[in-house]
């Protein structure tokens, strides 16, 4: 990827997502978009996967499940074994509850944890905008000038066709992740 | 050429009804007017009448603190309870606490999972009345274990005493594990939600206290095309689970009742009957709210007449479910031949507690009949005086279901009676100030409708609505 980038804005999210498709269409490269809401339909524009959160939500899920009902098997039947009204000691239908309630809880925070980490949000952390209005009511798509067959001009006329209020180029610094 | 142009004017007829149907947001709010109306409130001084507001709430809530900080130190012995009557008013309240945050998590994430477009003007502040209810509940228990701070021992941790497990067989457990996971899942899928909120406050460029802890919160929040396909997958998921866990919080609340063998308690219609219960006390209190703050906050272009009824419409349909529980529980008290089950009932309705039985059954079953009246349901003032009635009606059932089931027991030898103390009704009302004290300080710091939400659907139409409705409304 080259450090050059090309910084163009929209003010409705219709516009960005046919602009999107339209310069993925003609094969330029798309860094990323940055929207004030979730927009929908960008994803499929911009050929994102499904996210595999999905994944890390399911597994830790069946790990407060399964935690839980070895640690309720374990406590009630194993490591002080109390009678209570006469019920068996390793009784499965009263230890669903609690392992119900852990499965929930592991799966919640292990999903926001994960999310946290790939998105890389840590509290404190400065917003790299490309655009401080993108937080409130502007859209802008970030291009990669790919080549040097990447032409200022004909995209420009290309974005043009969908309303675009401005284009702007930018070389990021040494060392930028963007 | 000009057959083209012809084409291009004609619209077809499903359009054009659809050009004519409302926004959910009216008024024609464009983006940016969106960020400046939630932000709005939060940017200026607080005006006189919060203030008034805020005072009389911490007011409760310290006379609330003062309640607790005697019974903690003289005992429980300032309570009414005896030995018959063992559980009165602390657990009247914490379920009845619990109840009103159901509604938040059903607005928030069964909503969400039903693609209800509608519930994103009154999410946020529904699930914050989840937090805030829900630490309101949290309270009774521990003030009710008598030695509050030994709390710790609900959780099961390896201790010097053995180490002794907690018993995993009772609900009373299973409670502490529900109430605890219930809390915290909907603080994280509160926080979720609130992250691009956070983000629009830090980026609007103006000094201060509240952009610096934005810049905090908002975990560096950017906007992000790949960062919001997470963050709406994370929501999803959330919203996934929420779901489920609010079902299973108030079963096995019901449970605390339905696993004894008290008449009156030991029912399977419980879980059910409990959950349609706390959704519908829970959506009251979303309306009470919701009234007062869309007027002192200015955002009826976004909390619109058409919110307002669609949560009649849900508090009908739940008040109807609750009348047929009431219904059902006679009917099997009766059919059961069991004349212990069949005394309870009758005390309960005809007993000494029949006032409250009666303020249960008119506030709960007969007041929400009015809701099936259109007129009525677009309203403002009689949808805020049915939603008071039914919060009073909502704590009358759970304070029924408690103190009449036990009151009058098997013995008749051991009977009794049951009055609340003043400490006791303190605390209720020191609850009731925790609880609007923490909304109050919520309208000010934090904004009360989920913009990033409200923006996805300021273009989207109410599914049907006649041309009538949206005129009535601009006037």
């Amino acid at each position: 990827m080259s450090d050059r980038m090309l910084l163009a804005s929209f003010d409705s999210a219709e516009d960005l997502v046919e602009a999107t498709t339209e310069v993925r269409r003609q094969g330029y490269q798309v860094v990323d978009a940055y929207t004030p809401y979730a927009v929908h339909g960008l994803d499929r524009a911009m050929g994102m996967k499904p996210s595999r959160l999905t994944w890390v939500c399911f597994i830790c899920g069946a790990i407060g499940a399964i935690g839980m009902l070895w640690f309720e098997h374990w406590t009630a039947a194993v490591s002080w074994p109390i009678d209570v009204g006469g019920k068996p000691f390793n009784a499965l239908p009263s230890d669903l509850p609690a392992a119900f309630e852990l499965a929930v809880l592991l799966a919640g925070f292990g999903t926001v944890f994960a999310l946290l980490v790939v998105c890389r949000l840590y509290p404190g952390k400065r917003a790299r905008l490309p655009r401080p209005e993108v937080t409130d009511d502007r859209f802008v798509l970030v291009l990669n000038e790919a080549d040097a067959t990447f032409d200022i001009a004909t995209v420009e006329t290309l974005l043009n066709q969908f309303n675009v209020l401005e284009v702007e180029e930018r070389v990021l610094p040494a060392g930028g992740n963007r | 050429m000009s057959s083209t142009t012809a084409t291009d004017c004609q619209v077809p007829m499903e359009d054009a009804s659809a050009l004519l149907r409302p926004t959910l947001v009216t008024g024609n709010r464009s983006l940016g007017d969106v960020t400046r109306d939630i932000c709005a409130p939060m940017e200026r001084k607080a005006t006189k009448l919060w203030w008034a507001a805020f005072l009389v709430a911490s007011s409760a809530l310290l006379l609330g603190l003062t309640a607790v900080t005697y019974q903690i130190t003289v005992g429980i012995g300032t309570w009414g309870l005896n030995r018959t009557v063992g559980w009165a008013f602390d657990i009247t309240n914490f379920v009845f606490w619990v109840g009103i945050g159901h509604a938040g998590t059903l607005i928030s994430a069964v909503l969400f999972l039903f693609r209800q477009k509608w519930r994103t003007s009154v999410n946020r502040s529904a699930e914050a009345m989840t937090l805030f209810a829900v630490i309101c509940a949290s309270i009774f228990p521990l003030i009710h274990m008598g030695r509050p701070w030994l709390a710790f021992w609900t959780f099961p941790y390896p201790n010097t005493r053995g180490p002794l497990w907690v018993n995993f067989k009772s609900p009373l457990l299973w409670d502490v594990f529900a109430i605890s996971t219930y809390f915290l899942i909907s603080a994280v899928f509160w926080y979720v939600g609130l992250l691009p909120d956070l983000a629009t406050i830090r980026d609007r460029g103006r000094a201060g206290l509240r952009t610096r802890l934005a810049r905090i919160f908002s975990l560096g929040w950017d906007g992000s095309a790949r960062t919001w396909h997470r963050h709406e997958t994370v929501y999803l998921l959330l919203a996934g689970l929420a779901t489920p866990l609010v079902f299973s919080v108030h079963t096995i609340v019901s449970m605390d009742f339905a696993t004894s063998v008290i008449p009156g308690w030991h029912t399977t219609v419980f879980p059910p009957y409990f959950v349609a219960g706390a959704i519908f006390s829970g959506l009251a209190m979303v309306l009470t709210l919701m009234i007062i703050a869309r007027k002192v906050m200015q955002l009826e272009h976004y909390i619109t007449i058409f919110h307002i009824e669609m949560m009649c419409k849900l508090m009908l349909s739940m008040g109807c479910i609750v009348g047929l529980a009431y219904g059902t529980e006679f009917f099997i008290a009766a059919y059961s031949g069991n004349p212990y089950e069949q005394f309870a009932f009758m005390n309960r309705a005809f007993g000494p507690y029949s006032w409250a039985y009666l303020t249960m059954v008119t506030c709960n079953v007969l007041v929400p009949q009015l809701l099936w009246f259109r007129w009525v349901r677009r309203n403002i003032v009689t949808v805020f005086a049915i939603s008071i009635l039914i919060n009073i009606g909502m704590w009358f059932e759970r304070f029924v279901i408690i103190v009449t089931s036990l009151h009058r027991d098997f013995l008749p030898s051991s009977w009794a009676h049951y009055i609340p103390t003043s400490i006791e009704i303190a605390t209720l009302i020191g609850s009731f100030g925790l609880f609007f004290t923490c909304f109050l300080l919520f309208c000010r710091f934090i904004p009360v409708i989920a913009m990033a939400e409200v923006k996805g659907v300021l273009k989207v139409k109410r599914r049907k609505s006649s041309v009538a409705v949206s005129q009535e409304e601009v006037a």
